[in-house]
């Protein structure tokens, strides 16, 4: 049934499941009171996964009868998924204890989610796909909905799980369509079966529409994007940079598998969807997180304009575009986290506060918090050096070779429009005067992120060739087989 | 050509129970009209020769899922009428978008061809029946599909529980072994009432 061969290579999935479940069964009989635990044991369980996933073989395997596949571009990413699932959980113990949201199956869920986008990401078979994208999909929508004696939160899950079901049935259609025309859903057939070139049937360009616009909507692209504000002003905002972070991540990873793969036979006519969602979502995230007056809600149209950034590297269709929007992935994440991070810090009188003007005059009641803060931003902006900056230099670099240099100048143009609602956050900071103060910090998780994640931002550009060059070669290992 | 006639029964049945699903006023109503629709679909899959489908159809569907929601309709309090406004509103915009998109589909349904390089049809095997051929590869080569359904279906009931359990404190719970040992001392005073004059609780109250 499964091989020893196997076994290893599935073994980070099922130190994951089984670790769910055993942390399941503890959460169970100790009751509540053990949720600090359980967040610390998952985190453990997330590292120990990443680890293992890290030292796995570079070469290109199928496995569970061809269900999965394992190569460089599926360990890169589920590395950077792992990773953003164990920091999420480590800023989600201080804010769970203070909104009596303490409860073991935080981590149990979080857990599960990130089993589900390592399954996915390995994905070498549309069923495959889909059963891994509904299992992280189900365990994100419980997460939104976690801090279910607020209004906004139950509400952020219900439109989340209506419209992903919605996206669910889309894709489902589109991939009946493919396996109509194919006769398969394995990868492989599809791509040596599109590969033989001429113009694309119908059924075959219509099944591609359908999952393009699941997708799309996986990753919040417009015009897909409308659940993206709600849920994550809504959701619980541990939970919400944990939405920024991971899924995200391993959507846009399995998105560019999807297209690079199976249908890299018909990149003339997803190319202009990519095009078309890149742009709009550019535009639309720059122009939309200008009049937001609520931090998560800004963060939500920064992430939609992010995504924009991300598929122009896509959009080219080139090893050099997979290593944009792979390196673009790995600086996110932890840039997007580092953020919540300072968010999550904004506490006056104990009650958390999330909107743009409590951040007045930060600079003075906490100095620290407000330098980590204005990293972050000025890396989300893209001000050389920090790490940002090199997220969207390769992306946009691999466009222009791509001969999309018109994409990358709106993408630039773009970045600049951005730059406004970023760096009047750093004014709102530095040049306001306080409405009131702000506790301090005492959770080790909290400063503990804030100070990877700034310092991450500062020092890439000291030592970037790591993850450059394993981006390059994940993206060879996708794309050059 | 009876084949046929049948599979343009089953059909138009379908379509148009499943019409009166979405319009029909009374919600009880509508689940029986779910249930016609789930039956049609059984037949047009015995005529595919999917009958092992068609059943699971009837048992999981019918038996299962229709009367648990019959159930959750008759008992839960939901104002249909409210769920139901701005139907019209709505309507000529989702009306437009859904004949666009059918009239796409009908545009693919015409010209389908096979792509060069499909996967052969998979031959459905005289010998084995229906169920055999699905229980032959669905723990098998399935594998890992099945045991992700079987980790979703976790998903699912963990959701459930942690967003509806709720720990009510005031509730009195039965414990069997405080109860057998009460003492008749613990519980009951004797006090002997002096005539006319009463007596004050003692802490009794």
């Amino acid at each position: 049934m499964i091989s020893s061969a196997e076994f290893v290579l599935l073994s980070p999935e099922i130190l994951m499941a089984a670790g769910a479940l055993l942390l399941l069964m503890y959460g169970v009989f100790a009751g509540d009171r053990v949720s600090g635990t359980a967040n610390l044991v998952g985190m453990i369980y997330c590292i120990i996964a990443a680890f293992l996933v890290w030292q796995m073989p570079d070469q290109r395997q199928y496995y569970l009868n061809g269900f999965l596949v394992h190569d460089s571009f599926a360990s890169y990413v589920k590395v950077v998924v792992l990773l953003g699932s164990a920091l999420a959980l480590f800023m989600a113990d201080a804010y769970a204890r203070r909104h009596s949201i303490a409860r073991p199956e935080l981590a149990v869920l979080i857990m599960l989610a990130a089993l589900g986008m390592m399954l996915m990401i390995s994905a070498h078979d549309l069923l495959s796909l889909y059963m891994a994208l509904e299992l992280q999909a189900l365990a994100l929508y419980v997460l939104a909905a976690f801090q279910r004696d607020r209004l906004a939160s139950s509400e952020a899950g219900l439109k989340y799980f209506v419209l992903g079901a919605l996206s669910s049935g889309l894709m489902l259609y589109g991939m009946s369509l493919l396996y109509g025309s194919f006769g398969s859903t394995d990868y492989l057939v599809l791509a040596s079966s599109l590969s033989q070139g001429g113009a694309l049937p119908m059924p075959v360009l219509f099944g591609l529409v359908f999952v393009c616009a699941a997708m799309a909507f996986k990753v919040s692209a417009v015009p897909f994007h409308m659940w993206a504000p709600d849920v994550y002003q809504g959701a619980p905002t541990p939970v919400t940079a944990y939405f920024a972070a991971a899924p995200k991540v391993a959507a846009m990873a399995v998105f560019a598998r999807l297209l690079l793969e199976p249908l890299m036979g018909a990149f003339n006519d997803w190319q202009q969807i990519i095009i078309f969602l890149s742009l709009a979502s550019m535009i639309l995230g720059g122009f939309a997180a200008i009049t937001q007056t609520n931090i998560k809600r800004l963060m939500a149209y920064s992430s939609i304009a992010h995504v924009g950034y991300g598929l122009v590297g896509l959009a080219a269709g080139t090893a050099e575009g997979l290593q944009g929007l792979l390196v673009y992935l790995a600086i996110y994440f932890l840039n997007t986290l580092g953020t919540f991070a300072v968010i999550l810090c904004l506490r006056h009188n104990g009650t958390a506060v999330e909107n743009l003007s409590d951040l007045k005059g930060l600079s003075k009641t906490r100095p620290l918090l407000a330098l980590a803060l204005t990293i972050n931003m000025f890396s989300l902006a893209g001000v050389p050096p920090l790490a940002g900056f090199f997220g969207k230099f390769y992306v946009f670099m691999a466009a222009a070779e791509a001969q999309l240099i018109w994409l990358a100048l709106v993408g630039l143009l773009m970045s600049a429009v951005a730059c406004y609602y970023y760096i009047r956050i750093v004014k709102l900071v530095y040049f306001d005067e306080p409405d009131h103060g702000t506790d301090a910090v005492s959770e080790i998780g909290l400063r503990a992120v804030i100070a990877i994640s700034a310092g991450y931002m500062v020092l890439f550009c000291v030592a970037p060739q790591p993850i450059i060059g394993t981006a390059l070669e994940a993206a060879r290992g996708l794309l050059l087989r | 050509m009876p084949a046929t006639l049948i599979f343009y029964l089953f059909a138009t049945v379908l379509i148009l129970a499943a019409l009166m699903v979405i319009s029909a006023r009374n919600p009880v109503h509508a689940v029986l009209f779910l249930i016609l629709c789930f039956f049609n679909a059984a037949g047009l899959f015995v005529l595919q020769g999917a009958e092992f489908l068609a059943m699971l159809l009837v048992i999981v569907y019918v038996g299962a899922v229709a009367v648990l929601f019959l159930f959750v309709v008759m008992m839960l309090d939901i104002d249909f009428k409210q769920l139901r406004q701005g139907f019209v509103r709505y309507l000529p915009l989702g009306a437009l978008v859904g004949a666009v998109l059918l009239i796409e589909i009908g545009m693919m349904a015409v010209h389908w061809p096979t792509m060069a390089g499909a996967a052969a049809q998979t031959p459905a095997p005289a010998a084995l029946g229906n169920a055999e051929a699905i229980g032959a590869v669905l723990y098998t080569k399935y594998w890992l599909p099945f045991q992700v359904a079987g980790l979703v279906l976790l998903v699912a009931m963990v959701g459930a529980i942690c967003l509806t359990l709720r720990d009510r404190g005031q509730v009195v719970r039965q414990n069997v072994s405080v109860q057998m040992n009460r003492k008749r001392s613990d519980v009951i005073e004797i006090k002997k009432v002096p005539t006319g004059q009463g007596i004050s609780d003692g802490g009794m109250a």
